[in-house]
């Protein structure tokens, strides 16, 4: 893989100072990228509208990720799941801006890749790479990098969401490791990741001192992945319930240390929240993109739509919502 | 061998352009600006010769203004090894003509002493296709317009050229040093990702200005007026031959 990325680059990408090119209405975000930035948001864009856009419509249509081209890998090709993590690992060891570049752009071709891929680069990929240690991370993370395997996260429970920490997910100590017994709910990448980072409690008494984080692999006797849901939005990002029959995880797949699973999960959520938070920035940009053509084209009372004040207003709000989302 | 790759930034393929009210010239304050397509493909097909062993380094030209250096970048960011830019503002009513570029070029050329020359075969907003035969014409070096296929013999110091022409494909042997422009269907530009896009902040662009290359681009050509086309018409649906007859020799007066 690529080693040629040291200080001095990451130096000259935090470096800002951007030619003033002009640039055209819908995507005016100069004023927050330096070049670099702004060259890999161009280039990410094209990537996305060629190879990820075509399949959109299908994918929400089918609530199917696609078969049929191996977007995965594609992105991988692309460098873009590895953005945030080490380069010994085939990472590019960048910041969370250009995470929230890519993600905004593939988001932008389609949200439901977006979310998936969200879930595999950040929540799995980049909780191994804060939180792994140096033989996980070897195990784990070339495969997720390149777009082999799939990777997600599972916190939640049919009982547990906001209230997480009361999740009742069993780990119990037994020699070896610990058996996992219990259920997890909207696993995104669920029914397709080969490896999960998973919270259980291995202390039900301790409340949030009690939660450990493990790593999962597919096919480990005791875990199964029960059914897919069919949901309203978001289509086609695979989401599913985890099924734990007296799993048994070994001592080595621990994430962290046992008890300090919280810290894991809380400190995971801050940047999940950061990263993820520039999907919906991408669904914004693509409602102006289909938005601006129309209201010059499609004429009412003879003329074209967008000269009538209403309209200009509604598109004022969206341009001001999505900036200042941004 | 070297190639020079003369690269072009135009209003992106995929803006609708309109012409400006006073119309002196096409809007092109708010639109966004690319590589010229074909450009693009001609830096792609300078990457695969080099990649496949038939030259050492890949330079880009351009000329125009200060923002042109994102088209370098591009360039750089696709994988050419440095560039030059051939700094001039533009002037709407006086546009740099295809000779004057092509004068550039020959002196870059002249300079750069490269085995190929590979130009895109028009730019999508002048449409010329005037400034890859020109540069051949002024450097006396035997040219291959519209390629759909480039095979290089190091030996041999020729270049295989498949023309995409009127009546089909036709292939031509060229003497290196040549001139070749792309057409649209000799290769798949490449994307730039990221870690190449990061190793261009490194390359060198070059500036220089046409007076430094001694080529005089003073245009003899001034854009008095610009005007879109005229609206198609809808066409009418006729319900016999005697109507067609009648409007072909009454309305059309071509009978």
């Amino acid at each position: 893989m690529q080693r040629w990325l040291p200080a001095l680059l990451r130096r000259a990408a935090g470096a800002g100072g951007g030619s003033p090119a002009r640039r055209s209405l819908a995507s005016c975000s100069s004023l927050l990228f330096d070049d670099t930035q702004e060259q890999f948001k161009e280039s990410v864009h094209r990537f996305a509208q060629e190879h990820i856009a075509p399949h959109a419509a299908a994918i929400d249509a089918s609530n199917y990720f696609p078969k049929e081209v191996n977007l995965w890998k594609l992105m991988g090709d692309f460098n873009l799941h590895g953005l945030t993590s080490p380069e010994e690992y085939g990472g590019l060891g960048l910041g969370y801006m250009y995470h929230c570049i890519a993600m905004e752009e593939i988001s932008r071709a389609s949200g439901s890749v977006g979310l998936s891929y969200g879930a595999h680069s950040n929540l799995c990929i980049n909780q191994l790479v804060r939180n792994g240690s140096p033989a996980q991370k070897e195990k784990y993370l070339p495969k997720l990098i390149s777009g082999e395997h799939v990777g997600a996260l599972a916190m939640s429970e049919p009982n547990s969401g906001s209230d997480v920490v009361s999740m009742k997910c069993k780990a119990e100590k037994v020699d070896g490791g610990y058996v996992i017994n219990g259920n997890k709910m909207w696993c995104t990448n669920g029914p397709s990741a080969q490896t999960l980072v998973v919270y259980a409690k291995t202390d039900i008494t301790a409340g949030s001192k009690g939660i450990t984080a493990f790593i999962i692999e597919k096919g480990m006797p005791g875990f199964s992945t029960a059914q897919k849901l069919d949901k309203l939005g978001m289509r086609g990002s695979d989401t599913c319930e985890l099924v734990f029959e007296n799993c048994f995880v070994p001592h080595e797949n621990v994430l962290g240390e046992e008890g300090k699973g919280v810290y894991v999960m809380m400190s995971g959520l801050d940047l999940e929240r950061l990263v993820l938070a520039a999907g919906p920035i991408g669904l914004m940009q693509a409602c102006l993109d289909v938005v601006l053509p129309y209201v010059r084209q499609r004429e009412q009372f003879g003329r074209p739509i967008g000269e009538f004040q209403f309209v200009q207003g509604k598109m004022a709000d969206m341009y001001t919502s999505l900036q200042s989302s941004r | 061998m070297k190639i020079l790759v003369a690269v072009k930034r135009v209003v992106d393929y995929a803006v609708k352009v309109r012409v400006k009210p006073d119309r002196t010239a096409v809007d092109t304050a708010s639109a966004k600006m690319s590589m010229n397509p074909f450009c693009e493909i001609a830096v792609e097909e300078a990457l695969r010769l080099r990649e496949a062993g038939a030259a050492a380094e890949v330079v880009a030209a351009t000329v125009g203004p200060a923002a042109s250096a994102d088209t370098l970048r591009t360039a750089l960011a696709m994988g050419a090894d440095r560039a030059v830019h051939v700094l001039h503002d533009p002037d709407p009513a006086r546009p740099l003509l295809p000779l004057a570029v092509a004068k550039i070029l020959r002196a870059l050329a002249i300079q750069e002493n490269p085995g190929l020359f590979i130009l895109g075969k028009q730019a999508i907003d002048d449409d010329c296709n005037q400034t890859g035969q020109m540069l051949a014409g002024l450097l006396n070096w035997p040219q291959g317009t519209f390629a759909s296929k480039v095979i290089v013999d190091k030996e041999k110091q020729t270049a295989t050229v498949e023309r995409e022409v009127d009546g089909g494909i036709e292939t031509i042997c060229l003497d290196l040093p040549a001139v070749i422009t792309t057409d649209l269907r000799l290769n798949q530009p490449r994307y730039a990702t990221l870690p190449n896009i990061m190793k261009a902040k490194s390359k060198v662009i070059k500036k220089v200005t046409p007076a430094e290359l001694n080529v005089d681009i003073r245009s003899d050509m001034e854009v008095v007026q610009v005007d879109e086309p005229p609206k198609r018409k809808a066409g009418v649906i006729l319900s016999s031959v005697d109507e067609l007859l009648d409007k072909l020799k009454n309305e059309a007066r071509v009978l």
